[in-house]
């Protein structure tokens, strides 16, 4: 069920390095900062996490984009938006201790303890919820990407920025909505963190590794294969835990990779 | 001599800041100077790798890591001796830097970013271990028991001069790696990694090198730490801020220049001091974060950028002219002198006598139809796409075969397999008497092959002078000073001597073209592979490549020349081969071939049946 979660970061982290050519470092920071958010206002608002949903990945939306546009305005090559991704991972990390602090935090809700039974197994509702949004999620973009014009426009400038420009496709504004977009599906697996995890901010760089083989195994720009590859290693650390001890299960991911690497390095 | 100037100055560096200990500062003031000193070494370590080949680590905590749980480990639970224990823990970070280039590095595409998130990956899984075992196991260990051999007044001096030696050892290896065949390579791979293989960079080995050194010193650099902060926990030492200050200070120092990486440590350190003393250290990281994004923004070279840059025009400039090369005997305006050039260079060679004359030329390889390279049944399929199929050609000794055919028939294909940039899907390539099929591109290089590439594809923060060198070096398998010579010489055929010390930036598009030659003749080829060199040139600058081809061939290369200017190749070529759709279609005399009906149907279409 964690699989699912695992794939929704890997989704947005996918897309925005296989179609931009970004590597955004700075999208597990944005994850966290919206489960902060999210936290906050169920908390000080009282109301349904659910309503973050509905607030965040609008802002999350702008903020991505204004990012994308700054780096398009500096033409800053791929390697240097990696760096300055980090930068930005760096300043809200330190901006979640400070506001947030450095201590534990758990968002209560009704949902915190219900279940969902599915073929007599019980799920907790938190969790089967976020795997439902991962699905949603991955089968929008899959639909958007392939059915649509809009789609078809973001595989040409993935393919070639310049000649997709010449045939009139609007490569600046699309370019600026899909690193939007792919904030807003950061947005969206922070709410879902926020659900299920208790937050805190060192937990920020411990995702990358996991997340990221999500996203290598899964294959780059790809809609479905980040959420087939976060269940895969979903699966195999549930299984480290049980069998062999919990503090092991962040190597999991890191062993699977490294599998592809020697095995198939072509497949990258 | 120049070249040991700055060597001798760090050893000045060294002996001065040797001195302080008996200077009667205080602990602290050592113990600060210690910190501005051992985040230099870190900065130095990771700069030798990441900075001058542009595979950015993340996972030099990691590395640094491996250092002090070595020590900790040996050294605080196993009462080891403290010296070899850190030499140990560099030599354990130095294997593994190793390891995890092998394995990185095998892949071909988005190996850059892979490498970059790898190692921050890398970080966190060793952090893992480190907890799981009785390494640390959880509560941190402490190494208060462990004997340091006092050296210096006190202990802080101790680890102050501990380091030093480390800090002058870190300088001195940058500064000698960047002057080296080495640090070359590793520019080279900065700017067009597939390039410089294909030129005889050894470009997988001369990266795992320097990781070793990188990883190695930061190592050495952790071991030391461990014993200086006396309790360490996986936490702190797994942390992002090691790999993040690494990288900012190098970046703001000038990732390029030897002594970059020590200056950004000296600024960031300090500024570090000022926020921790306000009691502001999390105000300080977001400062640091700001920081890094603007050097990224405005000033993406850093303090020394510029002066780096201008160092490697500088050196260029004084070898030239310990060779006599004078900068100033062609007149600047390259619209010019390369007609005044082709006036001046009246030797045998000369285009109108030898096209006059084509007997000549053929009885040269008639009479001794040596085969140099030879191609059977050569296949090369991109995933299912066939671009050559069953190709035979064979080139001889000493001949100029002009290869055509309509765009995308797998001409540029053929010089990519042959270069090895490309394994062959299926058939057998023997240059020489060798069978070269599965020779590495850089191998391949060695043996003699040099190739141009039809978009110039020069080292872009490398000078003329450095391009050039760096080919003959490698293709040739010589050092760096002993390449010179030859860099020089190719350089004044092609006429770029006056912009030895120029960066192809700087160059217009026929002056680039000229480097590749200038590049594929200081590698001295016994077959020299011409991709489209004519393309985009004016009638005048193509009559002096003409020349200039010519004048190659005269001094025995072979050449295979692939070009669509059709004047240039029949004035030029001895054979022709035509190709299409990766097949061959016609081979022989020019005249003859040219009015082959299969290769007329290639290029204009079937003809209309008459009515």
């Amino acid at each position: 069920m964690l699989g699912g979660l695992y794939g929704l970061i890997g989704l947005g982290l996918g897309l925005s390095w296989g179609l931009l050519g970004q590597i955004n470092l700075a999208h597990f920071a944005f994850v966290f900062l919206s489960a902060y958010l999210s936290f906050q206002i169920s908390t000080t608002f009282g109301i349904n996490p659910w309503w973050s949903l509905i607030l965040l990945p609008p802002l999350f939306f702008v903020l991505g984009a204004g990012i994308h546009a700054t780096i398009r305005r500096f033409k800053i090559t791929a390697f240097n938006s990696l760096l300055l991704t980090f930068g930005i991972t760096v300043i809200i990390d330190a901006l979640i201790q400070w506001i947030w602090t450095a201590d534990f935090r758990k968002l209560e809700s009704s949902y915190s303890n219900s279940k969902v039974e599915i073929f007599g197994i019980y799920f907790p509702y938190a969790e089967s919820f976020s795997f439902a949004i991962s699905v949603i999620c991955a089968g929008a973009v899959y639909w958007v990407m392939k059915k649509t014009d809009m789609g078809k426009a973001v595989r040409a400038i993935a393919q070639d920025p310049e000649m997709a420009t010449a045939y009139g496709i609007n490569q600046k504004f699309i370019s600026m909505c899909l690193a939007g977009f792919c904030t807003a599906l950061a947005c969206v697996a922070g709410i879902c963190v926020s659900l299920i995890f208790t937050l805190n901010p060192s937990q920020l760089y411990t995702w990358i590794g996991v997340v990221f083989a999500v996203v290598m195994l899964g294959g780059l720009g790809s809609a479905f294969g980040p959420i087939l590859a976060g269940m895969l290693i979903g699966i195999s650390e549930s299984i480290t835990m049980v069998f062999i001890a919990p503090s092991w299960a962040p190597i999991v991911s890191f062993t699977l990779l490294i599998g592809l690497l020697l095995f198939r390095p072509d497949k990258i | 001599m120049h070249l040991n100037r700055p060597i001798l100055n760090i050893l000045i560096l060294g002996v001065i800041l040797a001195t302080i200990p008996w200077l009667g500062l205080s602990a602290f003031w050592l113990s600060f100077l210690y910190i501005i000193l051992y985040w230099s070494v870190l900065t130095l370590s990771w700069n030798v790798f990441s900075g001058y080949s542009g595979y950015f680590s993340f996972g030099h905590g990691a590395f640094f890591g491996i250092g002090i749980y070595t020590v900790a480990y040996m050294c605080g639970q196993l009462e080891h001796d403290f010296l070899p224990m850190v030499a140990l823990g560099g030599a354990l970070s130095g294997v593994a830097g190793v390891v995890l280039g092998a394995i990185v590095f095998r892949v071909k595409r988005v190996r850059g970013e892979l490498f970059a998130l790898l190692t921050l990956a890398v970080t966190f899984i060793i952090s893992t271990i480190v907890l799981n075992t009785p390494i640390d196991g959880g509560p941190g260990v402490y190494l208060n028991s462990v004997q340091v051999p006092k050296i210096g007044p006190n202990s802080p001096a101790t680890f102050y001069l501990l380091i030093l030696i480390l800090f002058i050892t870190a300088l001195l290896i940058s500064k000698l790696v960047s002057n080296s065949k080495l640090g070359a390579a590793l520019f080279a791979i900065h700017d067009d990694e597939d390039a410089a293989e294909v030129m005889g960079v050894p470009t997988f080995k001369t990266k795992l090198i320097a990781l070793f050194i990188s990883s190695a010193l930061a190592g050495i650099a952790g071991g030391i730490h461990a014993v200086f902060v006396s309790y360490v926990t996986a936490n702190e030492v797994f942390s992002i801020n090691v790999p993040l200050f690494v990288v900012l200070m190098s970046i703001l120092g000038g990732a390029r220049h030897w002594a970059g990486p020590a200056l950004g440590a000296l600024v960031i350190t300090s500024l570090q001091y000022v926020f921790t003393i306000g009691d502001n250290a999390l105000f300080g990281k977001m400062v640091l974060g700001v920081i890094l994004i603007l050097v990224i923004l405005f000033k993406p070279s850093g303090f020394l950028g510029n002066r780096a840059k201008k160092e490697v025009k500088n050196d260029a400039k004084k070898i030239a002219e310990s060779y006599g090369v004078n900068l100033e005997s062609v007149h600047p305006h390259t619209e010019t002198y390369f007609h005044v050039d082709h006036k001046s260079s009246n030797h045998s060679s000369h285009p109108k006598e030898r096209t006059h004359n084509p007997e000549h030329g053929h009885h040269h390889w008639h009479a001794n139809p040596e085969i140099l390279l030879q191609a059977q049944d050569l296949c090369m399929a991109f995933s299912g796409l066939k671009v050559l199929q069953n190709l035979n050609l064979e080139i001889y000794r000493g001949e100029i075969l002009g290869l055509l055919g309509p765009n995308g028939s797998g001409k540029s294909t053929f010089i990519n397999v042959i270069s090895g940039h490309y394994k062959p899907t299926a058939g057998v390539l023997s240059f020489n008497g060798i069978n070269i099929t599965d020779l590495k591109a850089h191998e391949i290089a060695q043996h003699g092959i040099a190739r141009t590439y039809q978009i110039p594809r020069p080292f872009a923060n490398l000078t003329v002078f450095e391009n050039t060198r760096l080919v003959a070096s490698f293709a040739r398998n010589i050092s760096l000073s002993a390449a010179t010579p030859f860099a020089i010489e190719a350089l004044e055929k092609v006429g770029l001597q006056a912009k030895i010390d120029s960066i192809p930036q700087d160059l217009n598009l026929h002056q680039r073209k000229f480097l590749e030659f200038a590049r594929a003749l200081a590698a001295k080829p016994k077959l020299l592979m011409l991709d489209e060199v004519l393309s985009g040139l004016t009638p005048s600058e193509i009559q002096s490549a003409i020349d200039l081809i010519l004048d190659i061939k005269a001094q025995g290369t072979t050449i295979l020349f692939v070009e669509h200017v059709m004047s240039a190749v029949m004035a030029l070529a001895d054979r022709v081969a035509v190709i299409n759709y990766g097949q061959l279609l016609a081979k022989g005399d020019p005249q003859e071939v040219m009015r082959n009906e299969d290769v007329i149907t290639a290029y204009l279409g079937k003809k209309l049946e008459h009515a």
